[in-house]
This record gives C-alpha cells, sequence and structure tokens, in this order.
C-alpha cells in the first residue's frame, strides 16, 4: 500500500483541482494480496494548511444525511400542496389527492418535496453557474494565481463555507476551479434525484433538499469572494461607501444606461469603459436587482434604482436610454418594454439570450450602427468588453433623440383609460395581492386617482392585472402615473455591500451572542415579491436594530430597507452603523453575498469557539443550531434561489421566516412545541439527556402578518446554549413584542424557562404565576449537543 | 364572473374541490353537527368592512352564538382584546395547520380533536395552501371558510359573491345559531 502512495505523490501537485480514483482487481504487495481494492479520493492539492481533516470533506449526496434526519425529526414537513397533481412524466397528470399515489407510485407528500428539490436544484444550479462565470471571467483577465483576498487583513478565515463543505482552504482564484466541479457534480446528482422512478421517500427527498442548500451556500461564496478579489469591491468593511438609491437621484439630462440582473461583468465593463473615455460624469448608470448592488460595490458612482419589482416602473417612466440586461431575476419581457419606448437592448449573458441575433463578433460600430437606427430593437453580446463599448456609445447617441419619452399618462389619460373599466375584476383577481384595482379604476373615473396612487406602494410590479384585462387598459402604467410624484420623490442613501465580516468583528461579539447577551442575528434578505409592500421590511429592520441585534441585509431587501426614511430623512443605513455589533445594519452585498451571513455563523466557531472547521459539516452545525441564535427572513421570497439560500440556512441549523406568499413553496418545516420529547439534547459534559425547549422552535415558518413574524424571530433566537442572562434578554425581547403587537402576554413562557435565572425581572411575578400553572421545575443549562458521538469526543 | 371558480383566477386545484354553501342553512348545519368546531380568524377580518361594523366583529358573534372557540392568527388577538374577546387562543396559522393535521391533538383548550375548523379572514393564498394541506392530510376533519371567495381546498365555502350577498348570509348563519 505504502509504495502506491509513493509512487503516485510525484503526480500530486499536477492533480491539483481533480479527483483520482484508482481500481486493482488483485494485487500482490509486501503486506499480502489484496483482491478489488479500491480508492477514491475526491481532492487532491498542495497542502500548506494544518488544520485536521474532518470526517467529511466534499460531501456526498448522502454524507450528511444522518445529521439531515435529526432536523427533520424535530422539524417533519407540513405539507401545503400548490397543486393535488404530478405532470411531470407522460403517465400524469396523476391525481394525488390524499392518500393515492400516481402511475409512479408517488405520494403527495414526496411529490412535493420533490418538487422543493427541483426548485432548491435550480437555485443552486444558478448560484453555482453564477460563480463559475464569474471566476472564469476574473481568472482570464488576472490568471488561476491571483490571490484570494476578500478581507484584507481583517479577515483570515476568508473562506469559511469552503473551509467547511470542501475541507480546503483556497488561496487563488485557480482554488476555486476544482469546488465548482465539485458543486456541478453535486447538483447534477440531486437533479438526478427528482427523475420518475428514482427518489421516492420524502424525508430522503427533503435530505437532498438540504443538500442542495448547502452547495448553493458554497457556489454563493465562491461568486462573492472570486469578485469582491478581482473587482476590488469593499473588503469586510464596516463603513462601505453610501450610495444613491431611487429614481430621483438620476439626472435625466445625461444619456441614461440601465442593467438588470445578478452577473457585473458586463456592467463593469461599462464603468470601465466610460472611465477610460473620461465620461463617467457625462452617462449614467443605473441598476436594479443584484447587478445595482454589486456595481456599486465597484463604483459608488453608479445608482440603485429598486428591487426586483422596480422593473416596469422604471422602463416605462421611459428614463433609460439603453437597458442591458445580464442574468436571473429579469422580467422575460423586458426586449418587449424595452421597444415600447424606445430603448435599445442588449443581452450579455448565454442564459438568456431573449431571442435576439449574437453579435458577439461583430465590430463594434456595425452593432452600434443598428442599434441607434433601430434595425435591430435589441442584440446579444456576449464579450463583456465589447458591451461596455457599444453600450456607452449607443447610450450617448439615442439619449438626445428619445429625450426620455416613456409611457407614463397624464391625469386625462388616466381618466379616459379608467372609463373602459367594466368592473369584471379580473385584475383583482390576478393580482398576487389582491389589490382594489377595480375601485380605484371607479374612483379615477371620477378624477380621483389616490386610490391607484395609493396601490404604488404596495404593488410587486408584476404586470398580471393587465395580461388579465379584457379591455386591454394599461393598469400598471395607471398605477405608476397616478404616483408620478412618489416616483419623483425616490431619493434615499443605501449602505452598499461590505462583503464578509472581519474576523475581529467576530471574535468581539462571539461571546455575548453564543451566551445570548446580544439576543440574536436577524437577515433580512431575498426578493420583493412582499405582502404589503417593502416598508415592513425596513419596520422590522429598524426594530430589531433598535433592539441592539445584530441585523444583517442582503439582496433586494437590502435595497427596500434603504427606501424609507425616519422623521429626520434619515434612512437606516444613516441611522445605524455598518458593523457587525449589536445595532448594527449590516448590508453584506447581493444575492450571493448571503454567504457571508452563513459565514459569520460558521466563523463564530471557529474563531471564538475553537472548533476545528475543515471538513467537518455536522459539528460545526450542530454548534452553530445549538448556540448562535440566528434567523434568516426572506419576507418577499419569490424565487428558486430564495429556496436554496433558505435550504443552506436550515441545513447549518439556522430557521428562516418568509412571508405569507412563502406557504407556496409548499411545505413548512415546523416543530411541535407542546410535544416535550421532542426536546432533548445531550449534554456534552455528562451525556444526560435533558430537555431544553423547543428552542428553536421551527425551521422554515411562513408569516401572516409583520407583527406576527417579529413576535417569531424574537422567539427564534432562543437557543439551548443561552446563559440565564442571556435567555432572560431574549425572553424580555418576546414578550415585549408579543404584548405590543398581539396584545397580551405569551402563555408559552414557561417552556422557554430552565431555571429562575432565565425569568426576566420586569415579568417576574406574572411569569412565576404561569410557571406554577404549568407545574414547572427547574432544570439544568447543558452544554448541548445533538450528536452523539460530541460525547464520545469529550470522554475520549 | 363565473362564480364557482378560483378567486385568484390561477389557483387551478384538483379534482376534489370545495362543495358551495348555497344557502346559510348548510353552514350551520355543519356547526351544528360539529362536537368541537374551532374559528381560525385571520387578521383580514379587522380590515374588512361589512356594512358598518367589520368582518370580525360578525365573526365574534357567530362563535359566541354558536359557542365555538377563536383562535386569532396574524396579529388578530389584538383586534379581539380591543373587543373585550379575551379567550381567544393565538397561533400562526401554519402551525394550526399542522396541528389540524394530528388526529391526537386535543386542540388549544386540551378537550378533543377539533372535527370542523371554519376559517376566515387570512389573505386568500396563505388560507388556500393551508385548507390544501388539511385536505391531503386530515382526513378527519371537515373545513369550511366564511370568506366570500370560493376556497376550492375547503370542504364547504362560499361562492364567489358580493358584500351584500356574503352579509346577509353571514347574519343569517348567526340568527340561525340563535334559533
Amino acid at each position: 500500500m505504502l509504495s502506491i502512495y509513493t509512487t503516485l505523490n510525484p503526480g500530486v501537485e499536477r492533480l491539483t483541482g481533480k479527483g483520482i480514483n484508482i481500481r486493482f482487481k488483485e494485487l500482490q504487495s509486501d503486506i499480502g494480496f489484496i483482491k478489488d481494492l479500491e480508492l477514491s479520493i475526491g481532492k487532491l492539492s498542495e497542502e500548506r494548511w494544518s488544520e485536521p481533516q474532518g470526517p467529511t470533506p466534499f460531501p456526498s449526496i448522502i454524507a450528511l444525511r444522518n445529521w439531515d434526519r435529526q432536523l427533520l425529526k424535530r422539524y417533519p414537513p407540513f405539507y401545503l400542496p400548490f397543486c393535488d397533481l404530478c405532470c411531470l412524466c407522460t403517465y400524469g397528470k396523476c391525481d394525488l389527492t390524499g392518500t393515492k399515489r400516481g402511475a409512479c407510485g408517488i405520494t403527495i407528500g414526496a411529490q412535493q418535496s420533490r418538487m422543493v428539490l427541483l426548485a432548491t436544484c435550480i437555485g443552486a444550479a444558478t448560484h453555482v453557474s453564477h460563480a463559475h462565470e464569474l471566476v472564469e471571467c476574473a481568472i482570464r483577465k488576472y490568471g488561476a494565481g491571483f490571490p484570494l483576498d476578500p478581507g484584507g487583513l481583517a479577515v483570515e478565515v476568508e473562506a469559511p463555507v469552503i473551509r467547511l463543505v470542501c475541507g480546503i482552504k483556497p488561496e487563488k482564484l485557480g482554488d476555486l476551479e476544482g469546488v465548482l466541479e465539485y458543486l456541478e457534480s453535486q447538483v447534477t446528482c440531486l437533479l438526478s434525484s427528482v427523475h420518475t422512478g428514482q427518489e421516492g421517500d420524502n424525508l430522503d427527498l427533503e435530505s437532498k433538499v438540504l443538500h442542495a442548500g448547502m452547495i448553493d451556500q458554497v457556489g454563493m461564496e465562491v461568486a462573492d469572494i472570486a469578485q469582491i478579489s478581482a473587482f476590488g469591491y469593499p473588503k469586510a468593511d464596516p463603513d462601505a461607501p453610501l450610495v444613491d438609491l431611487g429614481m430621483a437621484t438620476v439626472d435625466t439630462t445625461k444619456p441614461v444606461i440601465l442593467i438588470i440582473g445578478h452577473n457585473v461583468p458586463p456592467a463593469i465593463s461599462i464603468v470601465d469603459y466610460l472611465a477610460a473615455h473620461r465620461l463617467t460624469d457625462e452617462v449614467t448608470v443605473t441598476g436594479i436587482c443584484c447587478t445595482a448592488i454589486d456595481v456599486t460595490r465597484y463604483t459608488a458612482n453608479a445608482k440603485i434604482i429598486g428591487p426586483i419589482s422596480w422593473q416596469l416602473r422604471y422602463i416605462r417612466s421611459g428614463i433609460p436610454d439603453v437597458i442591458v440586461v445580464d442574468e436571473q431575476c429579469i422580467r422575460t419581457d423586458a426586449l418587449y418594454e424595452a421597444e415600447k419606448i424606445h430603448a435599445p437592448f442588449i443581452a450579455t449573458s448565454e442564459k438568456n439570450c431573449m431571442g435576439l441575433p449574437n453579435r458577439t463578433q461583430d465590430p463594434a460600430d456595425a452593432i452600434v450602427r443598428d442599434l441607434v437606427s433601430g434595425k435591430m430593437p435589441g442584440v446579444l453580446i456576449l464579450d463583456p468588453a465589447k458591451v461596455g463599448e457599444v453600450t456607452v456609445r449607443v447610450a450617448r447617441e439615442v439619449a438626445p433623440e428619445r429625450r426620455k419619452v416613456g409611457s407614463l399618462l397624464s391625469t386625462k389619460e388616466i381618466i379616459e383609460l379608467a372609463r373602459n373599466c367594466t368592473q369584471c375584476k379580473q385584475c383583482r383577481r390576478a393580482c398576487p395581492n389582491d389589490l382594489h384595482i377595480p375601485e380605484s379604476m371607479k374612483a379615477a373615473t371620477k378624477g380621483n386617482t389616490t386610490m391607484a396612487s395609493d396601490m404604488y406602494e404596495v404593488c410587486v410590479g408584476c404586470g398580471r392585472c393587465e395580461q388579465a384585462c379584457p379591455q386591454n387598459i394599461p393598469i400598471h402604467t395607471i398605477i405608476i402615473s397616478a404616483a408620478s410624484r412618489t416616483m419623483g420623490e425616490e431619493k434615499f442613501r443605501c449602505r452598499t455591500g461590505r462583503g464578509a465580516i472581519q474576523d475581529v468583528e467576530i471574535r468581539k461579539v462571539g461571546g455575548p451572542l453564543v451566551l445570548g447577551e446580544i439576543p440574536g442575528v436577524v437577515a433580512f434578505v431575498g426578493c420583493a415579491n412582499y405582502p404589503k409592500g417593502g416598508k415592513e421590511v425596513a419596520e422590522m429592520c429598524v426594530e430589531f436594530a433598535k433592539r441592539r441585534y445584530i441585523v444583517c441585509t442582503s439582496g433586494c431587501s437590502a435595497i427596500s430597507i434603504g427606501m424609507y426614511r425616519d422623521e429626520e430623512g434619515k434612512t437606516p443605513y444613516e441611522q445605524y452603523p455598518g458593523s457587525f455589533d449589536a445595532g448594527g445594519i449590516v448590508n453584506v452585498g447581493s444575492c450571493v453575498a448571503n454567504a457571508h451571513i452563513a459565514g459569520a455563523a460558521i466563523k463564530i466557531a471557529s474563531i471564538f469557539a475553537r472548533r476545528n472547521l475543515r471538513g467537518n459539516y455536522e459539528e460545526i452545525a450542530d454548534y452553530v443550531y445549538n448556540r448562535v441564535g440566528a434567523v434568516g427572513v426572506a419576507w418577499g421570497a419569490m424565487s428558486q434561489k430564495a429556496a436554496a439560500i433558505a435550504s443552506g440556512f436550515w441545513r447549518l441549523g439556522i430557521p428562516v421566516v418568509v412571508g405569507p406568499h412563502g406557504t407556496k413553496y409548499r411545505r413548512m418545516l415546523l416543530g411541535r412545541a407542546d410535544r416535550d420529547e421532542d426536546w432533548y439534547v445531550h449534554d456534552r459534559r455528562t451525556g444526560n439527556e435533558v430537555y431544553v425547549g423547543p428552542v428553536p422552535e421551527h425551521l422554515f415558518f411562513s408569516a401572516e402578518t409583520k407583527e406576527e413574524a417579529m413576535v417569531m424571530i424574537a422567539k427564534l433566537c432562543m437557543r439551548p446554549n443561552d446563559t440565564g442572562k442571556g435567555r432572560a434578554i431574549k425572553l424580555t425581547h418576546y414578550i415585549d413584542l408579543h404584548k405590543r403587537l398581539l396584545g397580551t402576554i405569551p402563555d408559552d413562557i414557561y417552556r422557554y424557562v430552565r431555571t429562575m435565572t432565565d425569568v426576566p425581572i420586569t415579568e417576574k411575578e406574572e411569569i412565576t404565576r404561569q410557571l406554577h400553572a404549568h407545574d414547572w421545575v427547574e432544570n439544568t443549562i447543558p452544554d448541548p449537543t445533538l450528536l452523539l458521538w460530541q460525547i464520545k469526543k469529550q470522554e475520549q | 364572473m363565473t362564480a364557482i371558480e378560483p378567486w385568484q383566477t390561477a389557483e387551478i386545484a384538483g379534482p376534489k374541490r370545495a362543495s358551495v354553501i348555497i344557502k346559510p342553512e348548510v353552514a350551520d348545519a355543519m356547526i351544528q353537527r360539529a362536537k368541537h368546531p374551532v374559528l381560525i380568524i385571520g387578521h383580514l377580518a379587522a380590515a374588512i368592512d361589512l356594512d358598518d361594523h367589520k368582518m370580525i366583529d360578525y365573526l365574534l358573534l357567530l362563535a359566541q352564538k354558536g359557542h365555538i372557540p377563536i383562535i386569532g392568527t396574524g396579529n388578530t388577538n389584538r383586534e379581539l382584546q380591543k373587543r373585550g374577546y379575551r379567550e381567544g387562543g393565538i397561533m400562526p396559522a401554519v402551525d394550526i395547520g399542522q396541528r389540524l393535521c394530528d388526529p391526537t391533538w386535543k386542540g388549544l383548550d386540551g378537550k378533543e380533536p377539533y372535527d370542523l375548523a371554519i376559517f376566515a379572514g387570512l389573505p386568500y393564498y396563505m388560507e388556500w395552501t393551508i385548507l390544501s394541506g388539511l385536505k391531503h392530510f386530515a382526513p378527519h376533519i371537515k373545513t369550511m371558510t366564511l370568506d366570500n371567495t370560493y376556497q376550492p381546498h375547503a370542504h364547504w365555502s362560499f361562492a364567489n359573491i358580493s358584500v351584500k350577498d356574503w352579509l346577509e348570509n353571514l347574519k343569517a348563519i348567526i340568527e340561525n345559531l340563535e334559533g
């Protein structure tokens, strides 16, 4: 055996980034005759990292199945079938109502989990593919040896998720290629499990959902550390710049470029071209969705217009002269909308060609000529550098002719159009939020456009109302036209994405967080499919910042939070610091920067608690689950990526709260607080089983209202490891929010009190009464774990 | 507008769909037949105007006349408190959905499993998904909705009816319970 390794060793370095498989049918060696020997080594690398390798580097899709089962036992799926049928194969459609099984034998429960797995695979594939493009782009520009540097001197644990999952310590861009190879193999394998006649057990499907989430989290980290390193974004900087946000920040006297999507290289090329030609002050670069955040991480001159739901309203305003799209979350009718305002359109991603001719190989002059003349409404250009040149030149040439003409209506036109409304209510029935559109049309016919204007704030900008209207009334345009004054006042400041959390910040807050004295980390992430507008996210964010939680944010939620002001006219980013500390509001960046929030939880285990990260997923997830009071909130979660992001947090033991639309994700993962037997942990010190109460009560929870969400967030921050003082602080917030928002003191406090030191002084009398009523007995506070082998480790 | 179809046009359910409450006596019969009904009231009940009152006022009256315990979801409990009703249980909608799927769960009052769950005032799509969960996983319980929009996943639901018809129906249901 030894001679085999010796022989192979010279080849190891050349095999960096590749897996290796060695198989011997028969082998005669010094130690004897060996038959059917197979060695599989997933990863070989030039090794300079002394941390011992954990048990699950590059885990397969079942390597963490036992951990998943532990979680799923506590939080079994509560299914909310979005459809009673399965229509994935030609046996179907199959009716799966109740206990019926489909032609392949699948049940309604397994089918829901299967659809969730499909969604999370789509999400993970999207992030991994995005990461792949960013890494390739960065390597093309700077070479595979370019060092990864997401945090300068402030960050030593540069890639906590990759270290944890893959068991490697990436140092340069080229190291990420091997990680991507692993991720792509996992997504393929997971997706194959969804095929007809594959996985049929609902909990095994759910375990694979969790694996997809973990893969997604690694993919996001690859993407963000690659772009931070290559493009020179803020490096774990709490004072990342405040940038302009909102339509009213745009100087409409200049040519305006709009970029929509998530994958930033084309946007960066536009900025670079402007800089190289000294045109930065003459052309305005604006963005919607995550590309907007990422381009402002590159240059604070760019402007964020709004979240994903601002696409239709901004395009129809007529302000953008050229529209550039990259990938993800882009309206598929963006080209059609661009044509209506005569704005040339440029698609830049292989994943989103939009039916346009590929002009990548054509000279820039010819492309510019065709777009400016209107010979072509749009083109596909797959070379970011060419996108930069063509976009800027086209914007400068078309802007004087276009004169920002959009499709906004005058009050007179609104009244005329509203008169065509027959009150059939098809618009309201198509509206995701059941907005009272027919009533607003009726009011508009009488010259009152206030109702229409009021809907602007809560409209998610989907445009389904217009599709449903048999009279072809441009309802969305009426809403935004009625709110043109509001649009004209959208002028805010948003802190751009700071990226990772510094190691020193983790050292500072690790203790108070694990002991419960900082009551929790609340992360507002995800899309803008809000039930009542983005204001609710901002209000929740400010409430928890005021209460001295650490508030993190990313993506469209980060944008929405910036769109509201206090009485002094300040946005939350101007009121609260950007540091990862109690009372901070930390915008980590775009969707892929979510990895830094997970990374912070992981780094608490590593830096504060000195647990080994390397390939040691189960132990670290167990640590985070039992000790780090973190909660994710995706109030407007809409996409498959959001599903994958949530799944990644679940596997790490972090609960996620979604808004009411989140029930359409087909199932919740809910605990049963009333079943005491579900809430025992092992005490690592003694091996005893200790009742710790339902903490955290749920892993995936949909709240009906903002008020319910806030109470639940405070509750979900409790962890078994909280000290008495920490638990008392957490209970104080839970009780206070419950009283203020739901009108009463909660009736389940007795479940969360372990010793009398847990009881907040202010409510002692009432709580003591409740404890007596439930025959409460004092319990111990354990050193908690769900893992039996953690006890053995202590004994050894 | 065709009445017996989901309120949100695209929310097409499967083959098993709710029976329509064509007259108030149907709802009354369901309530009176139930041994342990529960009324689950969502936050919209306090926002919807019915005549000079809010929907929640009629639901409260119905609960009192029919001796039906109330569970407030979302932040409904605050509105119940404002109206002097202090016996209401508080539970998030997804939690009550999950609990109802357990045939051994004895309800918030700990008496016996609920056999009729009446829903009202939740966002349409959220009620839709929760009723779907109950349709598939809680065969031991009947479900009814008192909103004025058709919920195909319930056992019993009004069709998409006007506010005027809805109010008349609610008043009649309450009146019949008094009788």
